[in-house]
């Protein structure tokens, strides 16, 4: 063999490797996520760009038209910045690292530690719910930039954040429910496609009074549209107990449906390593 | 000696209708390097994967460091450090991010932490480049830093999965150098496998040949080169490979003559006194010799014994995939 240059001594540290603990695994794992989403700018501008040109072009067009068909007062801005801010949450998520992670075996290297499993996911899911917040404050300050006010005040605008970002969460489970099933990054990339039923078959554009026919039975049906109304009422309304709740109960019911399919992709991923 | 290290008994792995592991029985002493020698899709990489709790068996049972791989995988997971295949690294964290969350899931503390990454810093060689992507890394650089994050929490066993694979000469003698040293500084049992005879014969106590699923010889290097004979005089001819087969076959002190391609491979138990009666016999049937060698036996000659053809590491490729679900 051919001698080489090696280091004088072996580590010899009598370290003895212990549990960390759930909540230390989940930081670590949000940690090591949170750190990545600068490292890949490409994943996050267009989340900002899409909702900024949604919110221009709609307010653009459609202000008009509404001012003439509503009552004197409504705001067609106010309208649109929840659908902007929807658009900048939804979707967004860690599925494509953990597809990447998949692939290269870095998952593997993971799950080969005693980390306690749940935490793999709800470490990255941390750590999208971060970056939700992070992208719908860009948004509300282009909202308040062209004089949108909230009827509810500053704690009308937190709660505002939070039921926008606890949507943005429960919509990842379905990107990371087809990155766990698939480990496949095309098919996460057109998770994306979940959105647009999602998004667009809602009062996203016009109230629901404005609505007619199957879109308008869609619309009473699809979650988004209570979603969207309870934020619309934090900025336009006030505060009104029975539409946070149904919005409250639509992100729930989301929720449901979303992290059951991830939970049964995430033990079919590890069940075959015991 | 302890309890063994590693211990297998019956295990199978189905992909489907694919058999990858037929039924291996294993026996691994600790402290002991053993080597685990076989062609791609000869079922290696699936048996790593079930000893280190990433694959659960489809029958039979093993163990590893006294616990059970199925029933106590985290046991197991404490005790064992792995570098898979391929460096299992995230290109977009640096090498100081990756050890250190390394040292942070096996419960490490903060100064516990730092002071291991010291050492495994130093042991992996790779200077400020720690503090760099990953993606910047060199194939040499990400196996070496992949081996420093298979030792962070100081395993007892250690499982290297094709280490080598893909590695120029100088990169290989380094992994070479370290997990001798790993064996022999501080007794980590080592559960190698490789495709490289060559690595199987030079880092390996025992070796276990698997083919097709199942370990088809097992032994010391030498003893495996034993069952060849002393000698081996491998002859390579312009003609009938048959007819020279006959012409050898029954000469006094020749043992076993195997035959692949144009190349006979005779083994003897005296080669030196064997060469000219086998010289004779190819030129009285007329044989074209092209060239004639005596050699010491290796781990090719005993692999083209089992099964009759020489060690292709690509060859089983295709013959017995391992699927994506093998990955997992």
């Amino acid at each position: 063999m051919t001698a080489t240059t090696a280091p004088a001594t072996i580590p010899t540290v009598g370290v003895r490797p212990r549990r960390a603990g759930f909540v230390a695994d989940v930081i670590s794992v949000a940690g090591r996520a949170v750190r990545s989403i600068p490292r890949e700018p490409e994943s996050v501008i267009p989340a900002l760009i899409i909702p900024v040109f949604f919110f221009v072009v709609n307010t653009g067009s459609l202000t008009d038209i509404t001012s003439q068909i509503q009552d004197p007062g409504f705001s067609y801005k106010a309208f649109q910045l929840p659908v902007a801010i929807v658009f900048a949450v939804t979707g967004i998520s860690r599925a494509s690292t953990l597809v990447t992670d998949i692939q290269d075996g870095y998952f593997d290297r993971l799950t080969l530690t005693p980390i306690r499993r749940p935490a793999l996911l709800l470490g990255l899911m941390v750590a999208d719910f971060v970056l939700v917040v992070a992208l719908a404050i860009p948004v509300l300050l282009l909202g308040f930039a062209v004089g949108v006010r909230f009827e509810t005040g500053f704690l009308g605008v937190l709660l505002f954040v939070l039921l926008s970002a606890s949507w943005g969460l429960v919509f990842t489970g379905f990107p990371y429910a087809i990155a766990l099933k698939t480990g496949n990054p095309a098919a996460v990339n057109s998770s994306f496609l979940i959105f647009f039923p999602f998004a667009f078959l809602t009062t996203a554009f016009v109230p629901k009074e404005l609505l007619s026919g199957w879109l308008e039975t869609v619309a009473t049906y699809n979650p988004v549209s209570y979603l969207l109304d309870a934020l619309r009422s934090l900025a336009m309304e006030g505060w009104e107990g029975a539409i946070l709740g149904k919005g409250v109960l639509a992100i729930v019911a989301v929720g449901v449906v979303s992290f059951s399919l991830c939970m049964a992709a995430f033990r079919g991923r590890i069940r075959a390593g015991a | 000696m302890g309890p063994s290290a590693i211990v297998a008994s019956g295990l199978t792995r189905h992909f489907g209708s694919n058999e990858a592991v037929a039924g291996i029985d294993l026996d691994v002493a600790p402290g002991e390097v053993y080597g685990f020698l076989g062609p791609n899709g000869a079922g290696k990489s699936t048996t790593v994967r079930m000893l280190c709790t990433l694959l659960a068996p489809t029958s039979g049972t093993a163990s590893v460091a006294g616990f059970d791989v199925a029933r106590q995988p985290d046991e197991v997971r404490f005790r064992i450090g792995v570098a898979l295949q391929e460096a299992a690294l995230d290109p977009k964290q640096t090498g100081r991010e990756l050890l250190r969350l390394q040292a942070r899931l096996y419960g490490l503390r903060r100064a516990e932490a730092e002071q291991r990454l010291d050492q495994l810093t130093e042991m992996v060689d790779i200077g400020d480049a720690l503090d760099d992507r990953i993606g910047t890394y060199s194939g040499g650089m990400k196996r070496r830093l992949d081996l420093a994050a298979a030792l962070v929490h100081n395993p007892e066993l250690l499982f290297l999965d094709e280490p080598t694979t893909g590695l120029d000469p100088v990169s290989r003698n380094r992994v070479w150098d370290e997990v001798r040293r790993l064996n022999e500084e501080l007794r980590v049992t080592i559960f190698l496998t490789t495709q490289y005879l060559e690595e199987a014969d030079v880092l390996c106590e025992r070796v276990g040949i698997i083919v097709d699923g199942t370990i088809a010889a097992e032994g010391t290097p030498e003893e495996l080169k034993r069952r060849i004979g002393t000698d081996v005089i491998i002859v390579r001819v312009g003609g009938d490979a048959e007819e020279a087969r006959q012409a050898v076959e029954g000469i006094e002190g020749v043992g076993s003559v195997d035959v692949h391609d144009d190349e006979i491979t005779i083994a003897a138990d005296d080669g030196s006194a064997a060469v000219s009666p086998v010289a004779v016999a190819l030129a009285e049937r007329s044989v074209k010799v092209r060239d004639l060698t005596l050699r010491t036996p290796t781990l090719d000659d005993v692999f083209l014994e089992l099964t009759g053809a020489r060690f292709d590491p690509g060859t089983e490729d295709d013959a017995n995939p391992e699927p994506e679900e093998a990955r997992r």
